[in-house]
C-alpha cells in the first residue's frame, strides 16, 4: 500500500470539496444573491441621494459582505455531519491542522473569493467613488479569508446542534468587530486619498494570526461536537 | 495469538444513566465479537468510543498491549469505523468518494483497486455516476466498499445490515468471515442474528456477557 | 506528584462544597461592608465635582462593575482552559455560572454608563471607544450563554463553550484595540472627556472601597452559584445526600448567617 503525504491529502479535500461545492451551485451562489439583493436594500431604505450613498457604501459593503460571509459559513461543516464524512475526517491519522485548513480554504474559494470578485459592481450601484474600488477588493480578500477562519469556529462549534444558524450569528459576529472596522476603515481611507496600506496590513496581520490559531480552535470544536 | 484490544472496566453514562458499567472485553486477531442489547443499550455509544471519538467513559482500553490514547496514529491506520450515516456525498461519484475515504487516512489508491472494490460490491458499472442517482441500497453499497478499498484490520461496523436486501446481507456476512479468516478484527453491532460459519463472541449489553 | 495534590483536592467537588462553604461569609460580610460603605461615603461625604455637579457619583457603581465584568471574563476564560486542559469538572461549574454573573455586571455598567451620560454628555448613548467594548463584552458574554444553553449534553456544553471563552479571549485584546482605533480615527478633535488621572483622592478613596467591595461580592456570588451547580450534578451521589439529610441545622445556620 502507498502512502499520501499531508499536502497530498490537503489537495485531495480541497478537490473534493470544490467540487461537491461547484457540482451544487446553491453553495455559492447563495452568499453572493444574498450580496446583491442586501445591497439593493439599501438605497431604498436610505434613499436615492448619491452623496449621502457615496458615504455611506464602504460601510455598507463591508457589513453586507461580513453578513452575506457569516450565513455561508453555517453550512461549512453542516452537510459533512449530516453525511457521516465529517465523522471520517476525524478519524484520519493525519494532523488535524492541515484538513481543517483545506476545508477552510475550500469554503472561502467558494464563499469569500466571489463576495469580493462581485463588490466593484456592487461599489458603483452604491455610488462609491472609484477610487476606493481597488482597495475594497483587496480589503475584502483579505477580511472575507479572516472571517472564514473565524466563521469555521463558530460553524464547528454548532454543527452538532438542530438550531445552528441563528446561534452562530450571536456567537461570530462580535468576533468579526476588528476585521468590520480595519476594512471599511481601509476603503474609506482610499476614498478620502489617505494612506491605506498601514490598515491593510493590520488586516493582513489578523490574517496571520487567524491562520495561525483558528484550524486549532476549529479541529478542537468539530471532535466536541461530534462527542455529544 | 495474542490479544489486540482489551477492554478493561470500562463505565459510561449518558444524561446520568448508565450504559454499561465494568465492561470488559478483549479481542483477538481473527475474532468476531457482535454487540447485541435493546435500543439504547449503549451499543453505538461503545463504538463511538472504540472509534476515538468520544471520550466520555472511564476505564482503560489497551492497543496491541498499550494504552489506546498514546498509540492514535497507529490505531488510526488500522481501524475502520463504520457508522450509521451514509458516508458519501452524493454530488460526488462513488469512485470519487470512494477516493476520498482513502485519502483521509493517507493511503494511495489507484483507479483499478477502486474498481475492484466496486465490483466485489456489485456496483462495477456504476463508478462514475453521481451517488444521488443510486438507490438508498446502493449508496449503502458505495459506502460498504470502503471496507474493500480500505486497509484495515480491525472493523468496527454500526447496524451494517441497514438497507441491504437478504442476498446482500449473506454476501456481507460472507465477507466478515473472510476478513477473520485472513486476521482481521471484527466488532459488530446489529439485531439481526449472524450466520456466520466462524464462532462469534456476543456480547450482550442489556445484561452481562453471555 | 505530591505539589499537585492541593490540585486535585479543589477539583473535587466533595471537598469545594465544604470548604467554599467556610469561606462564604468571609467574602459577603466585607464585601457588602466594601461596597455599601464605599457608596455611602461616596454619595454622602465627597465634594461634588467642580464641572460634573454630582452626577459623576455613579462612577462608585458604574467603574466597579465595568472593571469586575472584564476582569469575570478572564477570569472564566482561565476556568475554561483549566477544564480542557486537565478535565476538571468543578472548572467546568466555575465557568458556567460567571457568564452570567459577569453578562449582569456588563448589563450594570452599561446602564449606569448610560445614566451618567446623560447630564454629562446630554444623550443616553455615545458611541465612545469604552462604552462599544463594553457593548462588545456583553455580546461575548451572552453568546456563551446562548450556546450553553443550545446544548442538551452537558459536557459537550461545557467543553464547547470553554472553547468559545478561549476564543473570546483572544479576540478581546484585539477587539479593544480596534475600536479604540476606530474611535481614534473617528473623534472630532474639540471633544475631550475627562480622563481617568484627573480624579481627585477624596474622590477615589470610595473608589477603591467599592471597587473591592464589588470584587468581594462577585467571588461570592460565585461561590453560591457553584454551589447550587454542585448541588444540581451531584444530587445522585451519596455524600451530598448524607450531607443535606444530615447537616440540615447547620446548612440553615449558614443561611442565616
Amino acid at each position: 500500500m502507498k502512502r499520501m503525504g499531508v499536502s497530498a491529502v490537503f489537495v485531495a479535500i480541497l478537490r473534493r470539496d470544490l467540487r461537491s461545492a461547484l457540482r451544487s451551485g446553491s453553495e455559492w451562489a447563495n452568499p453572493l444573491l444574498f450580496f446583491a439583493i442586501v445591497c439593493t436594500l439599501f438605497p431604498l431604505g436610505i434613499g436615492p441621494d448619491a452623496r449621502q450613498l457615496a458615504l455611506l457604501a464602504p460601510g455598507i459593503l463591508w457589513v453586507v459582505a461580513l453578513l452575506a460571509s457569516m450565513m455561508a459559513t453555517d453550512s461549512l461543516f453542516r452537510s459533512d455531519y449530516d453525511d457521516g464524512t465529517l465523522e471520517q475526517m476525524l478519524l484520519s491519522p493525519m494532523p488535524m491542522y492541515p484538513l481543517v485548513l483545506a476545508k477552510i480554504l475550500a469554503h472561502w474559494l467558494t464563499s469569500g473569493l466571489p463576495l469580493c470578485l462581485m463588490s466593484p459592481l456592487l461599489a458603483v450601484i452604491l455610488q462609491m467613488p472609484m477610487s476606493g474600488v481597488p482597495v475594497l477588493v483587496v480589503s475584502l480578500l483579505i477580511g472575507s479569508a479572516i472571517l472564514s477562519f473565524i466563521g469555521a469556529i463558530g460553524a464547528a462549534l454548532t454543527v452538532g446542534l438542530r438550531k445552528g444558524g441563528l446561534l452562530l450569528s450571536l456567537i461570530v459576529l462580535p468576533l468579526y468587530i476588528p476585521v468590520l472596522i480595519f476594512g471599511s476603515a481601509a476603503v474609506k481611507s482610499a476614498i478620502d486619498g489617505v494612506v491605506y496600506l498601514p490598515t491593510l496590513a493590520l488586516l493582513g496581520a489578523l490574517f496571520m494570526l487567524a491562520v495561525a490559531l483558528a484550524p486549532l480552535a476549529v479541529a478542537g470544536a468539530l471532535r466536541i461536537s461530534v462527542d455529544q | 495469538m495474542a490479544t489486540a484490544l482489551e477492554i478493561r472496566h470500562l463505565y459510561s453514562e449518558r444524561d446520568e444513566r448508565v450504559l454499561f458499567a465494568d465492561l470488559s472485553i478483549n479481542l483477538r486477531p481473527g475474532e468476531i465479537l457482535q454487540l447485541a442489547g435493546p435500543n439504547g443499550s449503549g451499543k453505538t455509544s461503545l463504538l463511538r468510543i472504540l472509534a476515538g471519538l468520544s471520550s466520555r467513559y472511564e476505564g482503560d482500553i489497551d492497543w496491541c498491549g498499550q494504552p489506546l490514547r498514546h498509540q492514535w496514529v497507529d490505531y488510526r491506520q488500522r481501524m475502520l469505523y463504520f457508522s450509521h450515516g451514509s458516508g458519501i456525498k452524493p454530488q460526488l461519484t462513488a469512485v470519487e468518494n470512494l477516493r476520498w475515504s482513502c485519502a483521509m487516512r493517507g493511503q494511495a489508491v489507484t483507479d483499478g483497486e477502486i474498481y475492484a472494490a466496486l465490483d466485489r460490491v456489485g456496483l462495477g458499472g456504476f463508478g462514475q455516476q453521481a451517488c444521488y442517482t443510486l438507490s438508498a441500497g446502493q449508496q449503502r453499497r458505495v459506502n460498504l466498499a470502503r471496507l474493500f478499498c480500505i486497509d484495515a484490520c480491525f472493523w468496527l461496523l454500526d447496524e451494517p445490515f441497514t438497507a441491504i436486501d437478504l442476498a446482500g446481507v449473506a454476501e456481507i456476512e460472507h465477507w466478515i468471515a473472510e476478513f477473520a479468516e485472513g486476521g482481521g478484527m471484527v466488532m459488530l453491532t446489529t439485531h439481526h442474528p449472524l450466520a456466520i460459519d466462524r464462532p462469534v463472541i456476543r456480547v450482550d449489553l442489556g445484561g452481562g456477557i453471555s | 506528584m505530591a505539589n499537585w495534590a492541593w490540585f486535585h483536592k479543589w477539583g473535587s467537588p466533595r471537598w469545594f462544597y465544604q470548604f467554599s462553604g467556610r469561606l462564604l461569609p468571609w467574602l459577603a460580610v466585607p464585601g457588602l461592608l466594601l461596597f455599601i460603605g464605599g457608596c455611602v461615603w461616596g454619595l454622602l461625604f465627597v465634594p461634588p465635582d467642580f464641572k460634573q455637579g454630582n452626577s459623576f457619583r455613579i462612577i462608585y457603581v458604574h467603574v466597579p462593575a465595568a472593571a469586575v465584568a472584564m476582569g469575570a471574563y478572564m477570569f472564566m476564560a482561565t476556568a475554561a482552559a483549566v477544564h480542557l486542559i486537565w478535565r476538571m469538572k468543578l472548572a467546568a461549574m466555575v465557568m458556567k455560572v460567571v457568564a452570567p454573573i459577569g453578562a449582569s455586571l456588563t448589563f450594570l455598567s452599561l446602564v449606569t454608563g448610560a445614566v451618567w451620560g446623560k447630564p454629562t454628555w446630554g444623550t443616553w448613548w455615545v458611541w465612545d471607544a469604552r462604552i462599544t467594548s463594553v457593548l462588545i463584552l456583553f455580546f461575548l458574554y451572552l453568546g456563551i450563554i446562548a450556546l450553553h444553553q443550545a446544548f442538551e449534553n452537558r459536557e459537550a456544553a461545557a467543553k464547547a463553550c470553554a472553547v468559545l471563552a478561549i476564543v473570546g479571549a483572544v479576540n478581546i485584546p484585539i477587539i479593544y484595540w480596534s475600536v479604540e482605533w476606530w474611535y481614534s480615527l473617528h473623534q472630532p478633535a474639540s471633544i475631550k472627556f475627562i480622563g481617568e488621572s484627573t480624579i481627585h483622592p477624596t474622590m477615589l478613596r470610595p473608589l477603591m472601597a467599592t471597587l473591592s467591595g464589588m470584587y468581594l461580592l462577585f467571588g461570592w456570588l460565585v461561590l453560591l452559584y457553584t454551589r447550587a451547580e454542585i448541588i444540581d450534578r451531584e444530587r445522585n451521589t451519596r455524600w451530598l445526600q448524607d450531607m443535606l439529610l444530615t447537616d440540615r441545622p447547620a446548612d440553615s445556620a449558614e443561611r442565616g448567617a
